[in-house]
């Protein structure tokens, strides 16, 4: 008793939760990455910078916390689209890109330039660092709309899982 | 001459800390309930056992736990360190404020309570707890308040340097810390039977504004650190509020989604949905 409005929005109910999955899970992995590898191993990033400005510290604070809730909530998702049979890995994975590249661009251009919460590196040549860095965010998101766009063999998508 | 005076004044204090400390009559104070409160929920899972079945091991081993670092952070060593080292206050603070709520919420005493409970004292305490005071202060926004702002007035007024003169005030903020983190704690994850039950987008977006918060005060202490607390220990104990109180609210996290993800368990496929 499938009526087509119902498969109708249970396709579109499986395309906004596989995104938003993604988007989640890599907005707190790239967050992740950035705390692992330039603040910890690295230690390029400093855990407080004097100039930062009050604005920064707030938005610092409000997306370090999200970050953490949308790692482990986005991974919940995931799981829960796998026990509904309906996880969709290509766009799952572009939506990751699309949310790390989101995460990074902001955290390279709003927190680094504009809020000056910390630098990328303190050394004299930034610029290059600052190009790098936001350009590979763009990459990541351009690479994700791309793999989000490829057509998937099947009709529904329901052959995505491996 | 007016920062002379204040100069002494640290000086004076930080030398009356090391000599003084914190005395045995405010540790004994703070650490008794949690001794009592041990002592009750064994004698409550022992006696409770005879008419239902078998309380889990691992509650009980939650609540042992919780009573232990509650009890870690007011007594010495660690009390009479924290009160001349801020970063040693943190551990004290992780403990009392979120690791040891946390285990205790985690034990479900509340459960147990009712169970232990002859049924018109048990049926009184679920009145109880849904009365409109219960129903407030395990508010969400309510308890974040009383949680995290508490801490912000703690650092950022003299209260801090205040609760290390007076041992009033020492006691009242102790004991605000345990109470402010339980309540904030089961406002958040439902592990006893509540009343009133808040949705998980509610309780997730009010966690994060929470964890933010937290997040800031700690970044704002490692460069103003509270009255009387040299810039060094301020860092460090700065950057143990940041990740330590990380570490633990990921506890929390996982709880609530695991609790969202068991809730929205599939029942039918195509079930009528309206």
């Amino acid at each position: 008793m499938t009526t087509k409005s119902e498969i109708g929005k249970n396709h579109s109910f499986r395309k906004k939760r596989n995104l938003w999955s993604g988007i989640l899970f890599g907005m707190g992995l790239a967050a992740f990455l950035d705390e692992v590898i330039f603040h910890q191993l690295l230690r390029w990033h400093h855990f407080y910078d004097m100039s930062t400005t009050s604005m920064g510290l707030i938005s610092d604070g409000l997306f370090h916390a999200f970050s953490w809730f949308a790692t482990i909530g986005g991974l919940f998702i995931l799981a829960d689209l796998r026990r509904r049979n309906a996880f969709w890995l290509k766009r799952w994975l572009g939506a990751v890109l699309l949310g790390a590249g989101g995460f990074q661009l902001y955290d390279g251009t709003i927190h680094h330039k504009l809020m000056k919460i910390h630098q990328i590196r303190y050394v004299d040549n930034i610029v290059i660092y600052d190009l790098i860095w936001n350009l590979s965010a763009v990459l990541m998101i351009l690479t994700g709309f791309i793999i989000m766009r490829f057509k998937s063999g099947a009709k529904d998508g329901a052959d995505e899982r491996h | 001459m007016g920062r002379m005076s204040a100069t002494n004044h640290i000086i004076h204090i930080d030398g009356a800390h090391s000599s003084v400390g914190v005395g045995m009559i405010p540790q004994l104070l703070l650490a008794l309930p949690f001794g009592i409160v041990l002592v009750l929920y064994i004698f409550a899972v022992i006696r409770s056992n005879r008419y239902y079945k078998p309380w889990p091991m691992y509650r009980t081993a939650f609540w042992i736990l919780g009573v232990l670092f509650a009890i870690l952070a007011v007594s010495d060593p660690l009390a009479t360190s924290a009160h001349v080292n801020f970063t040693a206050h943190m551990v004290g603070h992780l403990f009392l404020g979120m690791l040891s709520p946390l285990l205790m919420a985690l034990a479900a005493p509340i459960k147990l309570i009712l169970r232990t409970l002859s049924i018109p004292l048990a049926r009184r305490l679920s009145r109880l707890l849904k009365s409109w005071p219960s129903r407030m202060v395990t508010n969400p926004i309510v308890a974040s308040f009383l949680n995290i702002g508490g801490l912000w007035l703690l650092y950022t007024t003299n209260l801090y340097s205040l609760m290390h003169d007076s041992i009033l005030v020492y006691l009242i903020v102790h004991i605000h810390v345990f109470i402010a983190g339980y309540l904030f704690t089961v406002s958040i994850i439902y592990i006893d039977p509540r009343p009133h039950r808040l949705s998980f987008w509610y309780r997730s977006i009010v966690l994060v504004l929470a964890l933010a918060f937290h997040g800031i005060l700690s970044k704002y202490l490692y460069a103003h650190p509270p009255i009387g607390v040299p810039a060094e220990q301020a860092e460090s104990g700065a950057m143990l509020m940041y990740y330590g109180g990380d570490a633990i609210d990921i506890v929390l996290i996982f709880i609530l989604c695991l609790h969202w993800f068991r809730a929205t368990r599939p029942r039918v496929e195509f079930a009528v949905e309206q």
